[in-house]
């Protein structure tokens, strides 16, 4: 069998025990998964902030629709085609419901849960000096760049941004005529096209990596939860990723070159565009929730000192969710005038996915019940992530089932049930995550009082905001609609729509605490030593932060990564790579006089 | 823990992993997704063409269908030749490898240009990708399927001679030895999935 050789002249540098490299080289355009994690983690952080304040504009024109007496904060910075004497025009509102929606999934919750916790995490749980493509990571994130770029550019374009939906659906994503959008919609294909290149890359490495690069001893059930997950993701967006670039590739001819894929007078099926979107949209949202599953399984066994409940059953449940999620894409075009025989078949499938989604849950709890729980700010940030998923679930249930989804599809209904699973799931483990993993990133403790605090007020916020949300999708409010008071049997509800964007400012005002207490402790956190949390996984053996090349020598593992509260060990933890002690040999018997 | 890990244990080596080193397991794992991608593509044009049958008028009326399968031939003796050129530096034959390199890229070279020489007379008869021009038989929909599919696969076979340069050109300067030529195993991966996937493009929308 070949080999290959694979240390590179710049590897061998630092392999000496001294790193020679330059600054452009450790900082910017460097190969170091921990790094191209932090970068990625700057860049998200930012495009969080952006989809919130774009939030904060619609949840404005919802609450004082039209209302000149009420004009939109900044309004005036904005072009008299986006805001017109203070009041949202009905494009704009399009253009921010998209762009919220693109800019959260895309350039948000993706990239913080995979472009950063992949990259960070993978090697260090698994005992590796760095990803298997060092190089091929550095360009993933560089290629993320001019795709975040180019989405920027959108709003800037005339025209304004795209404002067919993130789902981007033909002929309105086509036809400028329909949307009064050109420019911005050819923006955003290409932009994330882009973005689809970069994931794919990642998620090569990221498989490549588990695959071949575990440390001695660490077979495939003593992997945490988190590089589970995180493996999982990544072969759903090796496969999902390229199907919705082909889409998005047919999309833009029909948008520049004058094709008619979707257009149905020409030939084409706007129905094709559907189809390809939802197979890959259906395991994207898989992609956006099961690397959280993996921080919350971490961070709750570790927060209650006992191991996870159910190890296998955890990793037996991610792989069923995401084989099953490639066979459900059709609850998302139920109104879509399919065969109703067809409807009934994606309806048992989706309802099947529950049943790992409950054992899951029904683990996490097994794994609190009775521990010598610790109720820190991830720990809180995770048992939200439980309580907030199980109510995003189960609002999926009534969505799955087709006869209930004609009265609830396209309303506030599905806008609940998705923020519920996404804020409610994915951002609550994702500040989860910040908090627990920071001190090994930053190599400093954030500040744990103002971590509680603003968990409180935003999960008192969040569901102030987004449970109203159920009865206004239930009694008929539907999405993407600027101006609500239009329909008569809507206007009963315009209190709760403008109580519902009181809250919202106050979530989002929440959120400074956050951004402050991030910031605030990268230069003067309380400093951390290697492991803070007294957790078992491969990181927390490493200096925090670790140096370039993670560990002096390779670590050896040899047990699980739950081991806490073991009677092996005089604390309430176990790190996976302590030798086990040596067991004393016992005394040999006296040998019986007489033989 | 497993026999493997036992033995990865005592060598202190990382855990055995799949067996196949890095890059071959990383192209393997690329070759996936771009399954995904043609199928993606292909699955649109089976869509589109047997919902308009009358659009699509036989192949053979507007395609060139024998120049087309002698270029098929073509990419299929340029993999031959690629495993030509890697059964050499298995044996450590390094004028072997140069020469079956050599002659994959210039069949590489020769299967796109053929391409290219079909494109342009089809141009001239007006069958073009946009719906406002298309002035031949069939309607605006052939063009545009069969120009974004062909013109996908011609993209990959392009990116893949260049990349075969690339290689030819270290097996020239003698980088490539019989212990170390992963690059060769991996180049020749990317050149077959080329050449498969050109095989089913070539039946369906060539031949059925």
């Amino acid at each position: 069998m070949s080999t290959v050789a694979t240390a590179t002249a710049g590897e061998a540098q630092v392999h000496a025990g001294h790193d020679d490299r330059s600054f452009i080289r450790k900082y910017i355009f460097s190969t170091d998964h921990k790094v191209i994690g932090i970068q990625f983690l700057f860049m998200s952080l930012f495009f969080l902030v952006l989809g919130g304040l774009l939030a904060m504009g619609m949840r404005w024109q919802l609450a004082f629709p039209s209302d000149p007496a009420h004009p939109l904060p900044g309004g005036s910075l904005l072009p008299e085609t986006m805001v017109n004497a203070g009041i949202v025009l009905p494009e704009f509102y399009n253009s921010m419901v998209t762009m919220h929606g693109t800019i959260m999934i895309f350039f948000a919750i993706m990239p913080l849960l995979v472009g950063v916790y992949a990259n960070y995490l993978i090697p260090l749980q698994i005992g590796a000096p760095d990803m298997a493509f060092p190089r091929l990571n550095m360009a993933s994130f560089w290629l993320a760049v001019p795709a975040a770029i180019l989405i920027l550019a959108g709003f800037f374009v005339e025209g304004g941004h795209a404002g067919a939906g993130w789902t981007s659906y033909p002929p309105l994503s086509v036809e400028s005529g329909y949307s009064g959008v050109y420019n911005g919609q050819v923006l955003w294909t290409l932009s994330i096209i882009i973005l689809g290149f970069s994931s794919l890359m990642g998620a090569v490495n990221y498989i490549t990596t588990v695959v071949n690069m575990r440390a001695p001893g660490m077979t495939w059930f003593r992997l945490p939860l988190a590089t589970w997950a995180l493996f999982i993701t990544a072969i759903l967006i090796l496969l999902a990723v390229p199907v919705l670039t082909g889409a998005l590739i047919l999309l833009l001819f029909d948008q520049v070159l004058g094709t008619a894929f979707y257009k149905p007078d020409a030939g084409g099926q706007p129905l094709l565009w559907q189809h390809l979107f939802w197979f890959f949209g259906h395991p994207e949202v898989y992609i956006l929730i099961l690397p959280a599953m993996g921080f919350v399984s971490e961070i709750i066994a570790n927060g209650s000192r006992k191991p996870v409940f159910g190890y296998k059953a955890m990793v037996i449940a991610m792989i069923s969710i995401s084989f099953l999620g490639w066979i459900v894409w059709g609850h998302h075009m139920f109104q879509s005038g399919m065969n109703p025989l067809l409807g009934a078949s994606f309806m048992a499938s989706t309802m099947v996915i529950a049943v790992p989604s409950a054992i899951k849950t029904f683990n996490w709890l097994g794994t609190m019940w009775r521990g010598d729980i610790h109720f820190h700010t991830p720990m809180l940030n995770a048992m939200a992530f439980v309580g907030m998923f199980v109510i995003g679930g189960l609002s999926g249930v009534f969505l799955a089932s087709t006869p209930v989804d004609v009265q609830l599809h396209d309303t506030y209904f599905v806008v609940a049930h998705i923020h519920y699973v996404l804020f409610g799931g994915s951002l609550f483990a994702i500040f989860a995550a910040i908090t627990f993993w920071f001190p090994k990133m930053f190599g400093r403790m954030m500040n744990e009082t103002l971590g509680k605090v603003h968990f409180a007020l935003t999960f008192v916020f969040f569901n102030l905001v987004f449970f109203p949300m159920h009865r206004l999708g239930s009694n008929g409010m539907m999405r993407r609609i600027s101006d609500p008071t239009q329909y008569e049997h809507l206007q009963a509800f315009q209190p709760t729509n403008r109580m519902i964007s009181m809250w919202a400012f106050a979530l989002f005002a929440a959120q400074l605490i956050f951004a402050f207490n991030f910031f605030w402790s990268l230069f003067r956190g309380k400093k951390a030593g290697p492991n803070p949390w007294r957790a078992n996984t491969l990181e927390w053996s490493t200096p925090s932060p670790p140096p370039h090349g993670n560990f002096a020598t390779t670590p050896v593992v040899y047990r699980g990564p739950y081991e806490y509260s073991s009677p092996e060990s005089d604390e309430d933890y176990l790190p996976q790579d302590r030798p086990p002690a040596e067991r004393p040999t016992p005394a040999p018997e006296p040998v019986p006089a007489g033989g | 823990m497993s026999q493997a890990a036992t033995l990865a244990l005592e060598s202190r080596q990382p855990m055995p992993g799949i067996g196949v080193y890095n890059q071959k397991f990383g192209m393997w794992v690329f070759l996936l997704s771009e399954v995904m991608f043609f199928t993606g593509l292909i699955g649109s044009y089976i869509i589109l063409r047997f919902a308009h049958p009358d659009a699509f008028t036989e192949p053979g009326r507007v395609l060139n269908v024998p120049l087309t399968a002698a270029n098929t031939f073509i990419l299929i003796v340029s993999s031959v030749t690629m495993v030509k050129a890697f059964a050499a530096i298995e044996l450590g034959d390094q004028r072997g490898l140069r020469r079956w390199l050599l002659a994959t890229v210039l069949l590489g070279a020769v299967f796109l240009s053929i391409q290219g020489v079909e494109y342009v007379k089809l141009a001239e008869h007006g069958f073009v990708p946009m719906v406002a021009s298309y002035a031949a038989e069939g309607a605006p929909l052939y063009g545009m399927t069969f120009y974004t599919l062909t013109g996908f696969h011609g993209a990959h076979v392009t990116i893949g001679v260049l990349c075969m340069i690339f290689v030819t050109v270290k097996a020239f300067r003698g980088r490539y030895s019989q212990a170390d030529h992963g690059g060769v195993e991996v180049m020749g991966l990317y050149w077959h999935f080329v050449d498969l996937v050109w095989i089913i493009l070539f039946t369906i929308v060539y031949l059925i």
